[in-house]
């Protein structure tokens, strides 16, 4: 739980609630970007970002983003994570 | 080197390692007198396992576990509060997947889901804001836990209730800090530690700096880390080249993530929400002064100590005994390894956990018990 996991910011869905959806691993998922916005939310479309609970922590490359996803499958968080995603999509319904 | 080939670049982990030998040869570390480093995060214990880094490195270097998995430093009593809330009626409780399964004095909240209490897991605490947008009518408590990697999202999810008035949501907090567990450490006499690892994710929040008392104060060095193999490996020989030199610096492995100062929009959300505790407890460690945080006044509507009447102190996570035979206490500050615990994979197993260590992959039991713990003469005490 105290590991992030690498998405790909795709679009700004509230930018009065700092809402955007993350592609992470081929699951969209609505993540907040408060911590790694600077000016324009819209600016931060296409950006790579490490996703902590649900939340944008800190803002990365395409290639640290691949490593990070690599290490994280070895561990078996990245599928974890999927999971939880899954689940919380699951408990709002 | 039976795991160096699943390693993204072999040759550059193999090129560490006889580095991290050399370096140990120069220090004089052997089996018998080795040089002892913790890894203050659970991620960092369950990556060493699952790479088996502890094997593949010189046999003078000991890997210490830390206090770093923060459902295995949960008070009991704290799960039992929890629960407690829970079984409300009106209640719909949240949680990460994590906390479910801990043991409570007596049952967790998975015990008490099954028994009918309406406990949802979900993602982040988003969710459970969420879920009170939805269920107006109903009660939506979120189980806040975890260091200050997650601390900044309860803050900023707080924060987004105040803003929309939503007077159903509430959370229970139990967040937690790293620098103070360390200082204890750090004075216990019987921890010998001559180096750390420090959490990557923590200090993208957190920054560097609360960790400079370990360097000037105690004169141990810290090298923030990354979770990826290479990134331990290459903390492991900065902790080594700080020792033969004699220096005591904090140096940080992880800058491509980790900013010197930290990430302002984290710090500022939880500087708003929360406060130090007096004291707070920890699972095998006791109290510790202010180590704890918890909701301020101002978002008093937002906090269910407040809601509930369960208030730290009011009703103290008193101390509360671990089951006969367990020895979590021991294996969490580095007396021995988990396979040291005679409950270990026979009463005690990640199906079954007695103790919070068995309960999460972060936990040292349960990386144990996952990668193949080693029963040997030098696992106990
Ligand atoms: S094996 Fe179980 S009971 Fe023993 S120390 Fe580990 S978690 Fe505690």
């Amino acid at each position: 739980m105290c590991l992030g996991i690498p998405g790909r910011i795709v679009e700004i869905t509230d930018a009065g609630r700092m809402a955007a959806m993350a592609d992470v691993s081929g699951v969209k998922r609505e993540v907040n970007i408060a911590c790694v916005a600077e000016g324009d939310p819209a600016a931060l479309v296409g950006r790579w970002a490490l996703i902590h609970v649900g939340f944008a922590m800190a803002l990365i490359d395409e290639a640290e983003a691949a490593a990070t996803l690599e290490a994280l499958r070895h561990l078996g968080e990245a599928q974890e994570t999927l999971e939880q995603i899954a689940e919380g999509a699951r408990a709002l319904s | 080197m039976r795991y160096v080939e699943e390693f993204r670049d072999p040759g550059a982990a193999k090129a560490l390692i006889a580095r991290i030998g050399e370096v140990a040869e120069a220090i004089g570390a052997t089996r018998e007198q080795p040089v002892r480093i913790m890894e203050i995060c659970g991620g960092h214990t369950h990556a060493i396992f699952r790479y088996g880094l502890d094997r593949l490195v010189h046999e003078g270097i000991e890997f210490i576990h830390g206090p770093g998995c923060p459902v295995c430093v949960l008070p009991m009593a704290r799960v039992d509060e929890a629960v407690e809330i829970a079984e409300r009626p009106g209640v719909i409780f949240t949680s990460f997947g994590d906390a479910m399964r801990v043991p409570g004095t007596k049952k967790s909240l998975l015990q008490a889901k099954a028994e009918g209490a309406d406990i949802r897991t979900v993602y982040s605490p988003l969710d459970a804001l969420e879920l009170a947008r939805r269920h107006p009518d109903r009660e939506v408590v979120f189980f806040g836990l975890g260091f200050e990697t997650t601390t900044p999202s309860t803050a900023l999810t707080i924060q987004q209730a105040a803003r929309e008035e939503i007077g159903n949501f509430t959370v229970f907090c139990n967040h937690i800090t790293v620098p103070q567990p360390i200082k204890v450490l750090l004075d216990d006499p019987h921890m010998l530690l001559d180096g750390f690892v420090g959490p990557g994710h923590v200090s993208m929040v957190i920054g560097t700096h609360p960790y400079d008392f370990i360097a000037r104060d105690y004169g141990k060095p810290i090298v923030v880390a990354g979770f990826e193999p290479l990134d331990l490996l290459q903390s492991v020989l900065m902790v080594l080249e700080q020792i033969r030199d004699r220096r005591a610096e904090v140096e940080n492995q992880y800058g491509r993530v980790v900013p010197e100062h930290g990430n302002p929009v984290s710090l500022a959300a939880m500087a708003d929400v929360y406060e130090p505790r007096p004291s707070f407890a920890w699972r095998g460690l006791g109290e510790i002064d202010a180590s704890g945080l918890r909701i301020r006044p101002g978002y008093a509507g937002w906090d269910a100590e407040a809601k509930f009447g369960i208030g730290y102190g009011a009703r103290r996570a008193r101390e509360v005994a671990e089951p006969e035979g367990t020895r979590c206490a021991a294996v969490m500050t580095g007396r021995i390894k988990p396979t040291g615990c005679g409950m270990f994979g026979t009463q005690c197993t990640p199906e079954t956990p007695l103790g919070a260590l068995m309960v999460s992959s972060e936990g040292a039991c349960a990386a144990y018990w996952q990668y193949g713990g080693r029963r040997s003469p030098e696992a106990a005490e």
